[in-house]
């Protein structure tokens, strides 16, 4: 018998031909184009702006040139300070203190948990640009509010965005994006049994000792998860551009900032296809990385 | 007795601690929730006196700035009709046509949209939509968001249309009904939760988005109010503290209502899954 199905193939071909030509223009197109790109001298204005020459490897080289690399403003700086940006604003930041919020408000009462849980959601799901402005002002020198607390603390007032603009990224990252992490661990601790936690309290066990040998292990799959989807979007976050523009000289400029300055500053698009194409093989190994994990666990699951 | 007594410390220690943390968590946005009503508002913290809406006032003549609120909506809501109209009808058909590989398909296309993430391709996408000569228009934006999003929409409605039993639709055509109405008439309306939380998924993500206009816009005149509001404090000069409030907060409301209806009516989970 042929098997009986709704929508015969050409419907169905009918069907996902609007979203496969958006995908195909500018997702799909996009990947190949770029790669492209990157193999040329392609530039926004002048001769090379329409027929840009092929230079083969010239920009990889140019990014990867010993001379330059690590220095300030140059694609090597560029990219250490990302890996320090994910490692301490994703990882250290989020991951630990989402980790930390969700433990700690399974066990407050309800109204601070909501309360608590408004205040760091509010700071995730606000506007980039409203979040930029807010942070602009907290951290204004003269009148800013961090200032007025450290003049009540009667700490040396600091000007933040000039003195340590890398650790104010970093801060303002981790405040920004805490909450996935908060809602994602929360959720994963209610789903265990609550006889679990009740049986090791009768057994007189620590909230600390609860955490390591009954909490975490049993949301194992959970934290990686967490771990590389918030390494993959710290990694392209474009929203410290907002509060910084990638300065003072250079000293924020993520990859992704680079791009925009190499790309739309100085208008040099083969080099910036080329950081991008390096962005994408990066993107690339998380993703696989992922699949991987998830297949692994549907798999075991099935099993 | 120690026992119970040790819990209810850990309890009042974290609850301690919790309100700490959520407290300096609030600090940012303290002056934020003050400033739009204080008329004298400056970037120090401090309590309108009297409370008062003179700049929501100013906003609202200000032609640029309510300008750029229009644009936003512009390009929001024609992004969310292509990803809306092009997510149902795709996650439909790959649901439930017969076509091969279409397991394959989603993971690729879920696989292509989180590598060629805005930073990445931005170069690319400003060659293309250049070269279709769409630089400065509302539409660019629109194709570019809807594109980038379709991949993610369909594989969240798709999941929901896995879970929909064929029966519906199959009984619908054993009384007579073609395929193209048994979807229109029976599946639709069965999948519109589905459908409104994409809906509002990508409506957000547009709405609040500041990278891809910034690139593909050039004149004030199509600008979102996302980057208006940059253009506002960014450029040289003291920035208009109490306009800027007052646009913010505005420009903040749809997505606070909108977050606020979606955890309503959705609960909690669905805000913390689907983030791009």
């Amino acid at each position: 018998m042929r098997q009986f199905s709704l929508l015969s193939r050409t419907a169905g071909a009918a069907f996902m031909t609007p979203a496969g030509v958006l995908i195909g223009a500018f997702v799909i197109a996009p990947f190949f184009w770029v790669i492209y790109v990157s193999f040329t001298n392609r530039t926004l204005l002048g001769r090379t702006a329409l027929n840009p020459e092929f230079v083969g490897l010239g920009n990889y080289f140019s990014l990867f040139d010993a001379a330059s690399f690590f220095t300030r403003g140059e694609f090597g700086f560029s990219l250490i300070l990302t890996v320090q940006f994910v490692l301490f604003s994703a990882l250290a930041g989020q991951a630990v203190l989402g980790m930390l919020l969700a433990w700690m408000l399974q066990s407050v009462p309800k109204s601070l948990k909501r309360l608590t849980e408004m205040v760091v959601i509010a700071a995730w799901i606000l506007p980039e640009v409203v979040i930029a402005f807010a942070w602009f002002a907290f951290l204004d020198y003269d009148d800013g509010t961090l200032n007025m607390i450290m003049d009540a603390l009667g700490l040396p007032r600091g000007d933040w965005l000039l003195s340590f603009p890398f650790w104010v990224i970093v801060v303002f990252n981790t405040w920004r994006g805490t909450a996935f992490s908060m809602m994602l661990f929360n959720s994963a601790f209610s789903s265990i049994p609550p006889s679990y936690f009740q049986a090791a309290d009768v057994a007189g066990a620590t909230s600390w000792q609860k955490f390591r040998d009954i909490g975490l292990p049993l949301i194992r799959g959970h934290v990686v998860t967490d771990l590389i989807l918030i390494t993959m979007w710290t990694f392209n976050v474009f929203t410290p551009f907002l509060l910084t523009a990638g300065g003072p000289s250079f000293r924020t400029e993520i990859l992704s900032i680079y791009t925009y300055r190499v790309a739309f500053r100085d208008f040099e698009f083969g080099k910036g296809a080329a950081v991008g194409v390096i962005i994408m093989l990066i993107n690339l190994v998380f993703a696989l990385f992922y699949l991987w994990v998830t297949r692994r666990r549907a798999a075991r699951v099935a099993a | 007795m120690t026992r119970y007594l040790s819990l209810y410390f850990t309890r009042i220690g974290f609850s301690v601690a919790t309100a700490v943390l959520g407290a300096v968590f609030a600090l940012p946005l303290i002056w934020f929730v003050f400033a739009p009503f204080n008329p004298r508002a400056e970037l120090g913290l401090a309590v309108p006196d009297p409370f008062s809406l003179a700049n929501f006032e100013t906003v609202f003549q200000n032609a640029f700035a309510l300008r750029g609120l229009w644009n936003s909506l512009i390009q929001s809501v024609g992004g969310v009709v292509l990803v809306g109209a092009g997510a149902t009808l795709a996650s439909y058909a790959l649901s439930r046509s017969p076509i091969r590989g279409k397991n394959v398909v989603t993971y690729i296309l879920l696989l292509f949209s989180s590598v060629v993430s805005g930073s990445a391709a931005m170069v690319p996408i400003f060659l293309i939509v250049n070269g279709m000569g769409l630089i400065d228009t509302h539409i660019a934006v629109i194709l570019v968001f809807a594109g980038g999003l379709l991949p993610t929409a369909m594989f969240i409605l798709r999941d929901f249309i896995d879970g929909i039993p064929k029966s519906y639709e199959e009984s619908a055509m054993v009384a007579g009904a073609s395929p193209v109405q048994a979807f229109f008439d029976v599946a639709l309306p069965v999948i519109r939760p589905g459908v409104v939380v994409v809906v509002v998924w990508a409506f957000v993500n547009i709405w609040g988005s500041f990278l891809i206009p910034f690139i593909l816009l050039r004149s004030s005149e199509k600008m979102p109010a996302s980057v208006a509001i940059y253009s506002f404090y960014s450029e040289a000069g003291t920035p208009i503290v109490t306009l800027l409030a007052a646009y913010s907060l505005l420009y903040s409301l749809p997505v606070i209502v909108l977050y606020l209806f979606v955890s309503w009516k959705f609960g909690f989970r669905f805000f913390g899954g689907i983030k791009a």
